[in-house]
């Protein structure tokens, strides 16, 4: 057996970030990617010919610059094609405003401005505050070390050291849900919907779900570059991360291996020996890492012989249906958006007039439909890089919510269709012209994005991103460290801690767990 | 829940025997198991005991809780259920068995028969669905309740093999322990199996054949003694063979709630069925662990208790100072003559140098007294007789 020897699982920008600094850390890595090419959700797609766009992740805005530095990405080609956007919110009208670095602009109040200015400061104090914990591996709560027993302690001295008034704020805040307290601070429905639709992107939560308070902070605890949950566009698309950590990793001298899918986990006397590919080779290895979600892992790959069944069933349970659909539109010129001037199509723009809308659009995914009035996050990436579309062609991305991965109907032609048909009536709400524009366009439900980046629920996170899948019980307990019940084998990828989005931090944290722990 | 428009709180399940055992039952005492009216006694415990050692006791055991398992993945899921290698149990054996948590502590124990390739029954004293269920994750397998389905009795005691050759089961003395075979073109199974330590079947049927098997048996067993017996003279048999009782001498470990009231294998004397060289199973990482560190925190003994005066709920001490552990079931022996009981105790006293002792209240004409008790520590069961083993068993 080759002991120095890890495979890693999936060439996601988790799997490929953990395979780098492995490599660094002296191991010999060869990273196994089931498509053709790195990146998993964080990858750029030719959908019609000469318009390309980010498969699935969009926007930067918690990416670790840890990894970024200590892999030297910029090096390794990293580039942006816009940093620091603003947020546009639209109406079914054409009242915006926008949320941008400087505040609000446009038909808010006094309340709102003032309001806007206590809420990012409180939120990003909790925030900041949150980040360091989600930037090292969680404490174990029972059988802890004494390092764990001291990261729990800081824990709660760095809540106490808040301050009386916004610990008692964090307790009370963390409690309730983003709808109550943007009630709080807000006037603007506009400004409301936009914020809370950052609280429950890519969830199972509507505003009013507790905990999505914490997935709001989550969002802003990430490393946003020049602030907290500032917004990026990566150069080329989300692929070109994944193109930037491909060249870290080989440069580490990692060696990827594409085109070709993990079968199964071997194990021999309860230790990982290797994989077994889907066309029967073999590879041994002293370790390995997956980066596949938590159930694939488990599930598919490990099998639920080489668990116990409390553990099995811990994973069977984890909560991983997804809501956001994907839909790419090619465009035979810029769009549209009446209220939005053409230099400010680069920023993004939401469709969550309200709260109450974005709530109304979440409740039939309660039920197994889809939102007949649904919430957008639409992005022009071609505003700012042409080189995503034919000259003076443009592309468009948009997240879609609520488009529950367990359709009561079932993700048949017909329900996709009539879905595409909401969404492009919602999105003409908007931009009443745009349907005449469209030369091409497809759309991913989160049936289609577990299909195509063999993601459990095609879920945005790998598993529900709420206080019982979060931190020390993330992804499950008997997981929570990284380290899967058979010897030898890791989590990195986002279904780890800390979470999803692209952060490179669960490859990273992984990856200082196993070269810490010496394993192998 | 209402019958006939009437609300009724619990309602109370009748056994396939229960036309049988109602007639039988002069004493009228029941109990509830898991819901089935199940007799206590029906004339005299003693009597119904010393039928069973002397000559053959017949107890209704159709409320044990029996699951059909079936699939292609039957044996492989059993064999990561259990601790024991079930790769070995052929079609036609039977394996006494215990199941634990992740963490290595007991649910249950049960007997699991292969009835025939990759079909098998598991019988236990408690429900375990949900847990059976859980553990179908990621195998190809179906559990199925199939405890009102089928009718067992019980038949132990010396003359039992000689009744149910009687009965017209041929060749049954060549059954040999911890055996199955099947009679009446496959609707009568029979195993070589029973809770008594002693000379003794088990015998299943469809619930529609149980009055039938029961006539049949009681009588070709008229002239060999036979007696119908209930769960005070079962638990006397038992207890002597060295038993445990789940929900008596060991708690399962889904029912417990505070931390450290669940046993493992290990501290339950049933080590010998633990195989970690097996493929993984539940709880082998933390029996694992606990082998390799000899982190056993309890030990069940069998004790040999001086005197007469049953030991019932007792402490245990090392020397007589310092307490270690308590009394789950004990009785005066008539067979081994003996004062016996099974306790646990802290795992290093659970030997014959501590000097154990037991603190015994007993009570005459309503005066309390108290004794402490010399305990010698046993390996063996109180009772074993050569013929438990003996194939063909001596003609009684
Ligand atoms: C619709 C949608 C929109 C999103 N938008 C954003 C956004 O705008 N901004 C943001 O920050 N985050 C966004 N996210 C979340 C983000 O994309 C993910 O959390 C992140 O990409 C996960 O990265 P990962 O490396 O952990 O896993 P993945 O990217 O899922 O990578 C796992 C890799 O493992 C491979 N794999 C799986 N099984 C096997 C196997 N058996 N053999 C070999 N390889 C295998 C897969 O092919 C894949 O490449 C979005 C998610 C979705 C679904």
């Amino acid at each position: 057996m080759q002991a120095r020897r890890i495979i890693v699982i999936g060439a996601g920008h988790n799997g490929l970030t953990c395979a780098a600094y492995l490599a660094r850390g002296g191991y010999d890595v060869v990273v196994v990617e089931a498509s053709d090419h790195v990146g998993g959700a964080a990858d750029t797609r030719e959908f019609a010919d000469g318009f390309r766009v980010s498969g699935c992740a969009h926007y930067v805005y918690q990416l670790n610059q840890q990894v970024v530095q200590e892999l030297g990405l910029q090096q390794h080609g990293l580039e942006y094609s816009a940093r620091d956007l603003s947020t546009i919110a639209l109406s079914p009208g054409e009242q915006r405003v926008t949320i941008g670095p400087g505040g609000l602009s446009g038909p808010v109040t006094e309340r709102d401005r003032s309001g806007h200015q206590e809420f990012t400061r409180l939120t990003e104090r909790f925030a900041g505050l949150l980040s360091r914990y989600l930037n090292q591996a969680p404490p174990r709560l029972a059988n802890g070390t004494r390092k764990d027993r001291l990261t729990l302690a800081r824990l709660g001295w760095d809540i106490r050291r808040l301050g009386r008034d916004d610990m008692r704020e964090l307790l009370r805040v963390g409690a309730i849900n983003i709808y109550d307290v943007l009630n709080e601070f807000f006037d603007s429905d506009l400004v409301k919907g936009a914020i809370s639709l950052d609280a429950v992107l890519g969830t199972h939560m509507g505003p009013r779900s507790p905990n999505s308070v914490l997935t709001y902070l989550y969002r802003l605890a990430g490393n946003g570059v020049p602030r907290p949950g500032a917004l990026a566009l990566p150069r080329g698309g989300m692929g070109g991360i994944a193109a930037a950590l491909e060249r870290a990793a080989r440069a580490a001298g990692v060696e990827i291996r594409s085109g070709t899918a993990v079968g199964r986990i071997t194990v021999s006397h309860d230790r990982v020996s290797g994989v077994e590919l889907t066309d029967g080779e073999r590879l041994e290895a002293g370790l390995v890492v997956s980066s596949a979600d938590p159930r694939t892992t488990v599930l598919s790959l490990l099998g639920a012989r080489h668990c116990e069944t409390g553990f099995v069933r811990r994973i069977h349970n984890l909560r991983c249906r997804g809501n956001a659909a994907k839909l790419h539109l090619a465009l035979d010129g810029p769009p549209d958006f009446p209220g939005v001037g053409a230099p400010d199509l680069r920023h993004r723009l939401i469709f969550a007039p309200d709260m109450d809308y974005a709530e109304r659009a979440f409740n039939p995914a309660k039920y197994g439909e889809y939102s007949t009035e649904p919430v957008m996050e639409i992005a022009l990436p071609s505003m700012s890089d042409p080189s995503l579309a034919p000259e003076g062609k443009h592309v468009l991305s948009a997240i879609v919510q609520y488009a529950p991965y367990q359709l009561k109907a079932g993700w048949d032609d017909g329900q996709k269709q009539a879905f595409l048909d909401v969404a492009l009536a919602t999105l003409a709400t908007v931009a009443p012209g745009i349907r005449d524009q469209i030369v091409a366009g497809e759309l991913l439900t989160p049936a289609d994005i577990e299909a195509r980046y063999r993601i459990s629920g095609g879920h945005w996170h790998h598993g529900e991103l709420s206080l019982d899948q979060f931190m020390f019980v993330r992804p499950v307990p008997g997981a929570t460290q990284y380290a899967l019940p058979v010897d030898g084998l890791f989590l990195c990828g986002a279904g780890a801690h800390p979470g999803g989005g692209i952060t490179g931090t669960p490859g990273r944290i992984a990856a200082q767990v196993i070269v810490e722990g010496g394993a192998a | 829940m209402s019958v006939a428009g009437k609300p009724v709180s619990e309602r109370v399940l009748r056994t396939a025997f229960y036309s049988r055992t109602s007639e039988a039952n002069l004493l009228n005492k029941w109990h509830s198991w898991r819901g089935y009216t199940t007799a206590d006694a029906y004339y005299d415990a003693s009597i119904e005991y010393f039928a069973c050692r002397n000559a053959t006791g017949v107890f209704d055991l159709c409320p044990m809780t029996k699951y059909r398992i079936t699939g292609p993945d039957a044996l492989a899921y059993l064999d990561r259920l259990v601790t024991r290698d079930m790769t070995r149990i052929k079609p036609g054996r039977v394996a006494y068995a215990v199941w634990c948590n992740d963490a290595g502590k007991v649910i249950d124990d049960g007997t699991i028969f292969h009835l025939s390739q990759g079909e098998y029954r598991l019988c236990a004293y408690g429900r375990h669905l949900a847990w059976l269920l859980a553990a179908t994750l990621g195998f190809d397998v179906s559990v199925e309740e199939e405890t009102d389905e089928i009718a067992a009795l019980a038949v132990q005691g010396p003359t039992s093999c000689a009744i149910l050759k009687d009965m017209g089961l041929d060749g049954i003395e060549n059954l040999k322990p911890f055996g199955l075979t099947h009679f009446d073109h496959g609707q009568l199974m029979v195993s070589r199996t029973g809770f008594t330590g002693d000379l003794g079947y088990e015998l299943w049927v469809e619930r529609r054949f149980a009055e039938n098997l029961w006539d049949r048996l009681f009588e070709a067993g008229r002239l060999r003694g036979i007696r119908a017996m209930g769960g005070d003279a079962l638990d006397m048999a038992r207890i002597e063979a060295g038993f445990l009782q789940a929900e008596v001498d060991f708690l399962p470990a889904d029912q417990v709630v505070r931390p450290g009231r669940a046993r493992s294998p290990y501290e339950l004397g049933l080590g010998w069925l633990v195989d970690l060289e097996k493929a993984n199973f539940n709880g082998r990482r933390a029996l694992a662990r606990e082998k390799a560190e000899g982190s056993s925190v309890w030990q069940m003994v069998k004790l040999v208790i001086e005197g007469n005066k049953p030991a019932d709920a007792s402490y245990i001490y090392a020397g007589t100072r310092k307490q270690v552990g308590f009394v789950t079931s004990a009785m005066w022996s008539p067979v081994a003559k003996q004062n016996i009981a099974l306790a646990t105790v802290k795992a290093p006293y659970g030997n014959n140098e501590s000097n154990l002792h037991a603190e015994i209240y007993y009570q005459r004409e309503l005066h309390w007294s108290r004794v402490m008790a010399r305990c010698e520590v046993v390996d063996k069961p109180f009772w074993d007789p050569p013929r438990r083993r003996a194939t063909p068993p001596a003609d009684y």
